[in-house]
């Protein structure tokens, strides 16, 4: 072993801690933002988890959440609105050695990229889906997203969508993800679990966390007031999605663990040489 | 901007009643004092970014005062490296330990008044924190050790108050900008 | 190419075209596969084009086959023999069919008569009751009888199709005797119904030859070129690449993701790549569409993905299952922005295997996104081709090395291209991004980042050396026809003849179409005096992109038609004629 890789194999085994995760730059979130609090539960968990920068990728779409990639020490990706998870799936299906997390929000995520949520739920890669929920698109000045609610008012719907608001977590469960539960940006310690909690877990992760927009949701502030511990961890989804359903939408912790086997590769090794399949077109 | 009791977590396992030892104390108190001073510098950050200076300074001061007081923990009791976190983590009453400011509180025009209400209420907090130890305490010499550390967090508690008192009121119009928000993604 | 094309009925051919139709059931598409597979084996050349009706099962259906001595690229101008199991709604085939008075229709007629638009061409019609044939012998198909008239008539070798049926239907052998019987009857009609115009013995031919689709081709070349990852949503008439990339992606080690939209196809390739893994999607006009905003992406974050379009008619839904090379513009312009891109052009079936090994290499050096233009012709046709010369085309990416000091993912290097971090390499982890960047990918807006950002993915393609392989330049003689795809086939052809009737003609097919080559193409042009351009579309695209990027000398015209038509030898030649003695 020459000294060079002596000292790498060294430095890799320093065990990293959550600063050790956040990057140079400065969120240009809104001050009082509660994604800034979902950064450092990002950095405990990876920290928790004893991952490594180089190992790790943080995958987003469009969106104020999706700027976290670059507000954290690892390999990130910033794309297009609303095809995080498709970018996601294809990096863990050809890396499956890499820690693959996504981080959302609810326009992001359940509207432009509705339909990717469903079917990386079913699809079940192992990865980590993690939500900011404001109830809001920020970015782009303040007009309801699929969790709005459906009297809140705004320029773009006056006097209110009224539409119902969507069931992330519920969706999430018919559709297959093997975990599911929703966090608070006021518990980043909780979260930080919640987020490590989700990554150890094989297949594919949703973690919804509620998180705050000052500049136009000011009375989430009382947030706080309203989030509790969840009542169940289950492993079966029926019940879990009935608590859903039903409650207010504050309950905060893993609300569903399942034992589904996570999609995986048919192969890992090749058994041919591409030469080989030229054998299929000879006369 | 109202200050808030953090009754979300009430229903969480209170920190007072495990802590059998000075050592235990202090490690909380330690954690206490840094968590808040990290915290005040990213609230510093923040501010920074969006070109509120004054606030800005007051929050690095912020931060820098609850530093030193993380510092002066570990000096009296003789430690020359932070106390190890116990097994699962610090336990407190709310999601935070108690002198965290609630990251939601801020404002991107707040004046240093509304700063100094944000701290006045993580003062306070930390002042009921130890509060419920002395009452909680389960030996004498926990308890003496926490009615000094509750003495302590009263002293910060009128220092802030005072602060206040030499800064000036804001308008009641001080959160309002002309401009709508600014388009970004 | 047909050195009989007026059916005068001279010695032996070195082109015959057989269609053989029928309705769903009758398996014309067997017949014809079994025939080619058996011309093959004879030491022949030949192609195989399908087409048929709207409906999934059932449908009226023909299968286009062009026997040849000589390699072959196109369909001819018409056919020599239409062989019909049944007349049902055939008539939708006449532009498809083009029969003359040397034509020779065989039919059985106890399926009616042939549809007017047949009968008025003048075609020769034989008689042939290939139902009734086929009942006589218990356990076979009308399909078996016309697989041995065809033979037949063309003089096909007994022995070999024999070998080949034998192979073919080797899993149900009870069914076998009377397949054989059958096609020995239906041999001996096809022999007796007209001599003179078999076949002529096979020409020297290369040592190695595939039977190959365009669509199998362009897979083989993406996996030679290091393609190892592919993200597929099934559309006309793309999904055989994917379906063949399906298991032979597997043996190689590579993985194949079927995705739920085309939006996410792109997406994971975009992920995939970024993780250092060369990785590939085929999709039609309707899917290039969607893909195009992430095509941005993929141009922005400097992601290296290829994008087959095996083109089809368009816009919109169009004509799913016939060929149109109509997605010249959106390939070339169609992104917001100042996109630079690669696109890349097959001009043959063969060559649908080496330019998509070529677009592997080319995105992956330049860090881009390619897309190679193939299209339904190409695609979805069935041709015996000798095996294509091995191009040494990889894939290979600038990387950086781990711990690197200072690294800046999207540095100004003078190239452009910049070392690309990979997910695994320590110290210098960074965000790709969308956004507009500075050189450490760091989100901004300022004029000087964008600019220089611009430059630098200009610069990576323009300063690309892409060497003689933008294009197929032959031949000489002051008017030139400029092509690209697969209206290459037919121009060659039309060249050909053209040179016979002494009419020099040079031929520039474009495989190439982005980033433009302007110096290239005026050398290949100059001392042109007239330029036809030639393309399989109603607007003119090829002409359009041409314009805006080249100066183009002397005269220029224009020979266009929309798809499904194929572009015909014959009125290409036409026309270089004609132009050429004004």
């Amino acid at each position: 072993m020459t000294a060079a890789t002596t000292s790498a194999t060294a430095r890799a085994t320093i065990p990293l801690t959550a600063a050790d995760f956040k990057s140079d730059y400065k969120p240009i979130w809104c001050p009082g933002c509660g994604d800034f609090s979902v950064v450092s539960s990002f950095t405990r968990a990876f920290a928790s988890l004893g991952l490594r920068p180089e190992n790790t990728a943080v995958i987003s779409g469009i969106g104020c959440s999706s700027r976290i990639p670059a507000y954290l020490t690892s390999y990130g990706f910033h794309g297009v609105h609303g095809r995080s998870l498709a970018a996601a799936a294809g990096l863990k299906l050809a890396r499956p050695d890499l820690t693959v997390v996504v981080a959302s929000g609810d326009g992001d995520g359940y509207s432009i990229g509705g339909n990717h949520f469903m079917h990386a739920c079913r699809r079940n890669v192992d990865m980590t889906y993690v939500v900011m929920d404001n109830h809001v698109y920020g970015m782009t000045k303040g007009q309801p997203s699929p969790t709005t609610e459906p009297d809140w008012d705004s320029k773009l719907s006056p006097g209110g969508t009224g539409l119902r608001t969507f069931h992330p977590l519920v969706i999430a469960l018919a559709a297959g993800a093997n975990f599911v539960a929703r966090g608070f940006s006021g518990d980043p310690k909780g979260t930080g679990e919640l987020i490590a909690e989700a990554i150890k877990t094989p297949g594919f992760s949703f973690v919804e966390i509620l998180s705050p927009c000052v500049t136009f949701r000011p009375e989430q502030r009382e947030w706080r007031k309203a989030v509790r511990e969840a009542p169940i961890n289950t492993d079966d989804p029926a019940r879990a999605a009935r608590l859903i359903m039903t409650d207010d939408g504050f309950n905060i912790g893993i609300l569903y663990r399942g034992h589904r086997e996570p999609y995986y590769r048919k192969t890992d090794k090749a058994a041919k040489q591409p030469a080989d399949l030229e054998k299929g077109f000879a006369i | 901007m109202k200050a808030k009791k953090a009754t979300a977590a009430s229903a969480r396992k209170s920190a007072a009643a495990g802590i059998a030892s000075i050592e235990e104390l202090m490690a909380y108190a330690y954690a206490l004092e840094l968590e808040a001073a990290e915290r005040y510098a990213e609230f510093a950050d923040a501010m920074e970014l969006h070109n509120n200076r004054e606030v800005s300074g007051l929050f690095r001061k912020l931060a820098r005062i609850e530093q030193r007081h993380a510092e002066q923990v570990l000096d009296e009791m003789g430690w020359t490296s932070p106390p190890e976190t116990p097994h699962g983590g610090y336990k407190w009453e709310g999601f935070e330990a108690p002198e965290t400011g609630d990251v939601t509180e801020l404002h991107y025009l707040m004046q240093p008044y509304h700063a100094l209400q944000i701290a006045l209420h993580n003062e306070k907090r930390a002042h009921v924190f130890y509060g419920n130890l002395v009452k909680q305490a389960s030996n004498a010499k926990v308890r003496k050790a926490a009615m000094e550390m509750e003495q302590e967090e009263a002293e910060h508690v009128r220092l802030i108050e005072e602060w206040i008192k030499r800064t000036p009121k804001p308008d009641a119009d001080w959160s309002i900008d002309p401009d709508p928000p600014a388009l970004a993604d | 190419m047909t050195d009989s094309r007026n059916g005068s009925g001279a010695a032996a051919r070195t082109s015959i075209s057989v269609a053989i139709t029928g309705s769903g059931g009758a398996g014309v598409m067997t017949a014809g596969n079994m025939l080619l597979e058996a011309a093959a084996k004879a030491g022949w050349y030949g192609l195989m084009v399908r087409s048929s009706g709207p409906q999934i099962r059932g449908g009226e259906a023909a299968a286009l086959c062009r026997f040849a001595t000589r390699p072959v690229d196109c369909l001819d101008d018409r056919f020599d023999v239409l062989i019909a199991v049944d007349w049902e709604n055939l008539h939708r085939f006449a532009d498809e069919i083009p029969l003359d008075s040397a034509s020779l229709m065989v039919g059985d007629p106890t399926q009616g008569d042939p549809p007017e638009v047949f009968a008025k061409s003048a075609a020769r019609y034989e008689r042939l009751g290939i139902k009734g044939m086929a009942k006589a012998i218990q356990g076979s198909w009308p399909n078996m009888v016309v697989v041995g008239v065809a033979a037949g008539l063309i003089g096909l070798p007994k022995d070999v199709l024999r070998a080949v049926v034998e192979n073919m239907l080797k899993k149900s052998r009870a069914g076998l005797a009377p397949s054989l019987a059958a096609i020995d009857a239906g041999y001996e009609a096809g022999e007796t119904m007209q001599a003179g115009e078999k076949l002529a013995a096979p020409a020297p031919r290369s040592e190695s030859r595939w039977l190959i689709t365009g669509n199998q081709a362009a897979g083989y070349g993406a996996i030679r070129g290091g393609v190892r990852f592919v993200a597929a949503y099934p559309i006309t008439p793309a999904t055989e690449v994917l379906e063949w990339l399906a298991p032979a992606l597997a043996d190689v080690g590579g993985t194949l993701v079927q995705a739920e939209d085309e939006l996410a196809s792109i997406n994971m390739i975009i992920g995939a790549s970024f993780g250092g893994v060369p990785a590939l999607t085929a999709t039609a006009g309707p899917g290039l569409s969607l893909m195009t905003e992430s095509l941005g992406l993929a141009v922005a974050a400097e992601v290296p993905i290829v994008v087959i379009d095996v083109m089809r008619g368009g816009p919109s839904t169009g004509i799913p299952a016939k060929s149109e090379q109509s997605d010249v513009s959106i390939a070339v312009n169609g992104m917001h922005g100042d996109a630079p891109r690669i696109v890349v052009a097959p001009n043959s079936v063969a060559d649908c295997l080496m330019s998509t090994q070529w677009a592997v290499h080319l995105a992956e050096a330049t860090q881009s996104p390619a897309i190679v233009l193939s299209d339904q012709f190409f695609g979805q046709m069935r041709a015996v081709v000798d095996r294509p010369k091995d191009v040494s085309y990889q894939g290979a990416r600038l990387t950086a090395a781990g711990n690197t000091e200072g690294y800046k993912r999207y540095s100004l290097t003078e190239s452009g291209i910049s070392p690309m971090a990979i997910p695994g390499t320590p110290g210098i982890a960074y965000t790709a991004d969308g956004l507009t960047h500075n050189e450490r990918g760091i989100p901004s807006s300022g004029a000087k980042d964008h600019a220089v950002q611009l430059a630098k993915r200009e610069r990576k393609l323009l300063g690309h050396e892409y060497g003689d392989y933008w294009a197929d330049v032959e031949g000489d003689g002051e008017t030139a026809v400029v092509t690209f795809g697969s209206s290459t086939g037919p121009v060659r052809e039309a060249i050909a003849r053209a040179k016979a009737d002494g009419v020099p003609v040079r031929l520039v097919s474009m495989r190439l179409l982005a980033p433009a080559q302007p110096a290239k193409l005026a050398a290949a042009l100059a001392g042109v005096k007239r330029v036809l351009v030639v393309e399989q579309n109603h607007g003119g695209q090829l002409l359009r992109h041409l314009r805006s990027e080249f100066e183009i000398p002397g005269e220029v015209q224009s020979f266009r038609r929309p798809g499904p038509l194929p572009i015909r030898a014959d009125e290409v030649h036409r026309q270089l004629v004609q132009w050429s003695n004004q």
